[in-house]
């Protein structure tokens, strides 16, 4: 039963992912003018010379004197067969060099903050639902207010402001400057972790926030139930009963939250790491985009959206798994 | 806290349920949640602001003051003392210092000299709606040659007080605008979804899954940045908007969905249908009036993210441009560490973005628990 599950969930995933790829290219083409244009026209403003052999070759591995739909079988199946993203104009490089390093820390950063944001937001939550009315859940209620209201990235400036004038140190970056190019090693992995929890934190809020109300809400529907009562009665002391019933089943809303929290964790990553100069993959885009670097920016947000439909699959399978009420529906 | 309050109020608005009109049940509802009561005018102080900036701010957004780069806010003061006792409104002068290793030019308050500043004084000349020409500010210096800035300068020495009240037209009118398109399409896809049903639905159903699991900044970035540069600020400003209610609309039309599916099997919508009305028509004149209240209340909770977004654009440079003014295109300018540090209070317009979101958010809770007055 399981394993059908899973195969019929991931058979679902193939149109979403054809969808995100045509997207993606129709993206691409966006920008007037196609690719090889901008190429020239780049290389003749910095007085370069423009070698036609080598425009050509170019122009025949995109297809880009065919029909558009010949242009996306062939950047696609370039993707899915050979893993060439194409040429990144900006950093004159192979797209896939490019995305390679930065996607790991993106994928790191964003695992992390998941982490996090799980870590706070399900404990409070379930604090604020238990205690319902006391001035811990006024207090949760507030703070999760303002992290919603606050946007991210100011929460980024603030801190680096906070820590620039006052501790005189700075919070960008991922490494102190001796680990940047050093291999890896115990001491660049502490490094790496001595600095992770700022980004964490700050791209962590927002989702927090929103998830303290989530687990309140649907810990609150259950704790009225007739089995509480009926277990209370049996002499179950509290933390046992909250632990072993009510939470278990206000659990799978809660692993279903993934498929949106993902999203907004990714996009809140790309615009705080703007901010702190993160090695990820968010001031790389923001760079391709403002140079109209089109094969890079489409790249990334292929890949990023990829990931993100990966991961609501994964959480979907452990919903399943704990949830069998999923399992054995029609979905 | 929602059910408490609808616990409470129920046996009191019971009583003349059937007497009272539909939105006056709302109002009731609403005005008894006093947290949104008070958003509520602060909100519309807000979009007071908006509708007045000319008259509000004491210069232009462009008006430059040459000498005065990088200026600290300060306090205006009720009284002043420096020449016996005299109430009316005070700030201090400035003096400029020239940074002896830097040769940076550093303007700081001087508190021994005071300048004056007057309510609706004379000032620059401005157009009102286009359409009244004018010159009286609601606030500004009495003496024109001795300027006062209340929130500080910035980089190029504009006022940021000005800047601040002259983005919040921007700011908060792209949140509307942004919601009246997603409403269309919210509306319309989700009603078609909901009404039909079948095939049709699963498609919109699909449609939605597959916008929702995009992460939404990479792609409007993406979509943002597509925006041709030779476009003006207003056809600019326009294609932001529509960038942003296109990934906007779906949360609306899950909410419209939903209620469709409920009301299409009630009785008053099959007598519709027997009395061969039109599907359109009864969609139109007999369910969506139905749920008129939700929708407000879902489109003021949508509003938020849309200025949220349109903040996150301006800030990384995508989104609105330089002329234009908008809280996220004033915070592009801290983003700069070294400003930042110089000058932290180009932080102030994030104020203003945090403030406008929370009271946002309270009247749309406020109105999403009115929405149902009957329960």
């Amino acid at each position: 039963m399981m394993t059908q599950f899973i195969v019929r969930r991931v058979l679902y995933m193939v149109p979403t992912l054809i969808a995100i790829s045509i997207v993606t290219f129709l993206i691409i083409q966006a920008p007037p003018g196609d690719y090889l244009t901008t190429v020239v026209a780049r290389l003749e403003a910095e007085g370069q010379y423009v070698d036609r052999a080598q425009l050509d070759a170019l122009r025949s591995r995109y297809g880009l004197d065919e029909p558009i739909w010949v242009q996306y079988w062939k950047w696609i199946s370039g993707i899915v067969l050979e893993g060439d993203f194409g040429q990144s104009l900006v950093y004159n490089e192979p797209v896939a060099d490019v995305i390679q390093g930065r996607l790991g820390f993106t994928v790191l950063l964003s695992l992390c903050t998941l982490a996090f944001v799980w870590a706070v937001a399900i404990p409070i939550g379930m604090y604020s639902a238990v205690k319902r009315y006391s001035i811990g859940d006024y207090t949760a209620t507030f703070v999760g207010f303002i992290g919603l209201a606050v946007p991210n990235f100011l929460l980024a400036l603030i801190l680096l402001y906070v820590s620039h004038r006052y501790f005189g140190q700075s919070v960008g970056g991922l490494f102190s400057p001796e680990f940047e190019e050093a291999n890896w090693n115990l001491g660049k992995v502490l490094d790496l972790l001595a600095h992770l929890w700022i980004p964490v934190v700050i791209i962590g809020t927002a989702g927090t926030a929103g998830m303290i109300r989530i687990v309140r809400a649907n810990l609150l529907d259950e704790l009225n139930r007739p089995y509480v009562t009926t277990g209370r009665a049996k002499g179950l002391p509290e933390g046992r009963l909250l632990v072993r019933y009510p939470s278990r089943i206000a659990a799978s809303p809660i692993v279903s939250t993934v498929g949106w929290l993902l999203p907004s964790l990714i996009s809140a990553e790309i615009i705080v790491s703007v901010v702190l100069s993160l090695p990820t993959t968010g001031p790389v885009l923001l760079r391709a985009l403002e140079s109209q670097d089109m094969y890079l920016a489409g790249s990334f947000l292929l890949i990023l959206s990829v990931l993100t439909v990966i991961g609501t699959l994964i959480s979907d399978i452990l919903l399943a798994r704990l949830d069998p009420r999923i399992r054995y529906g029609k979905r | 806290m929602s059910t408490e309050t609808i616990e409470n109020t129920s046996t009191e608005t019971g009583a003349d349920i059937g007497s009272t009109g539909h939105w006056k049940l709302v109002w009731r509802r609403f005005s008894r949640h006093r947290l949104a009561m008070v958003s509520g005018g602060i909100l519309l102080f807000i979009y007071l602001v908006a509708v007045f900036a000319e008259f509000i701010a004491p210069y232009s957004a462009t008006t430059r003051f040459a000498d005065h780069q990088y200026t600290p806010p300060q306090v205006i003061r009720p009284v002043d003392t420096s020449d016996g006792f005299q109430l009316g409104l005070f700030a201090d002068g400035y003096t400029v210092e020239i940074d002896e290793t830097t040769q940076q030019r550093r303007v700081s308050t001087d508190p021994s000299q005071t300048r004056e500043l007057g309510l609706f004084v004379k000032g620059e000349e401005y157009e009102l709606f286009g359409l009244i020409t004018w010159d009286r500010h609601l606030i500004g210096p009495k003496n024109a040659d001795e300027p006062v800035f209340i929130l500080g300068t910035d980089r190029l020495g504009r006022d940021m007080f000005s800047r601040i009240v002259h983005g919040t037209r921007v700011s908060m009118s792209i949140g509307l605008v942004g919601v009246a398109v997603s409403m269309v399409l919210g509306i319309i896809i989700g009603g078609i979804s909901g009404y039909f049903g079948g095939a049709i639905d699963t498609a919109a159903q699909r449609l939605i899954e597959f916008i929702m699991s995009i992460p939404t900044l990479p792609l409007w970035m993406a979509l943002a940045a597509a925006v041709p540069d030779g476009w003006g600020p207003l056809m600019t400003y326009f294609a932001i908007t529509v960038i942003l209610s296109m990934i906007g609309w779906t949360e609306l039309a899950r909410v419209v969905r939903g209620r469709f599916l409920a009301l299409r099997e009630e009785e008053f919508v099959e007598a519709a249908r027997l009395d061969n009305c039109g599907t359109f028509r009864i969609m139109r004149k007999y369910m969506l009036p139905t749920f008129s209240s939700h929708i407000i209340a879902a489109l003021t909770l949508a509003i938020p993210a849309m200025i949220l977004a349109e903040t996150a654009l301006s800030f990384l440079g995508l989104g609105l441009q330089a002329p234009a003014v908008s809280w996220g295109v004033l915070l592009q300018e801290a983003q700069n560490v070294r400003s930042l540090m110089h000058a932290p209070w180009l932080l102030i317009p994030g104020i203003a973005v945090v403030v406008a979101v929370l009271t946002l958010n309270f009247v749309g809770d406020g109105l999403r628990d009115a929405a149902d007055p009957y329960t």
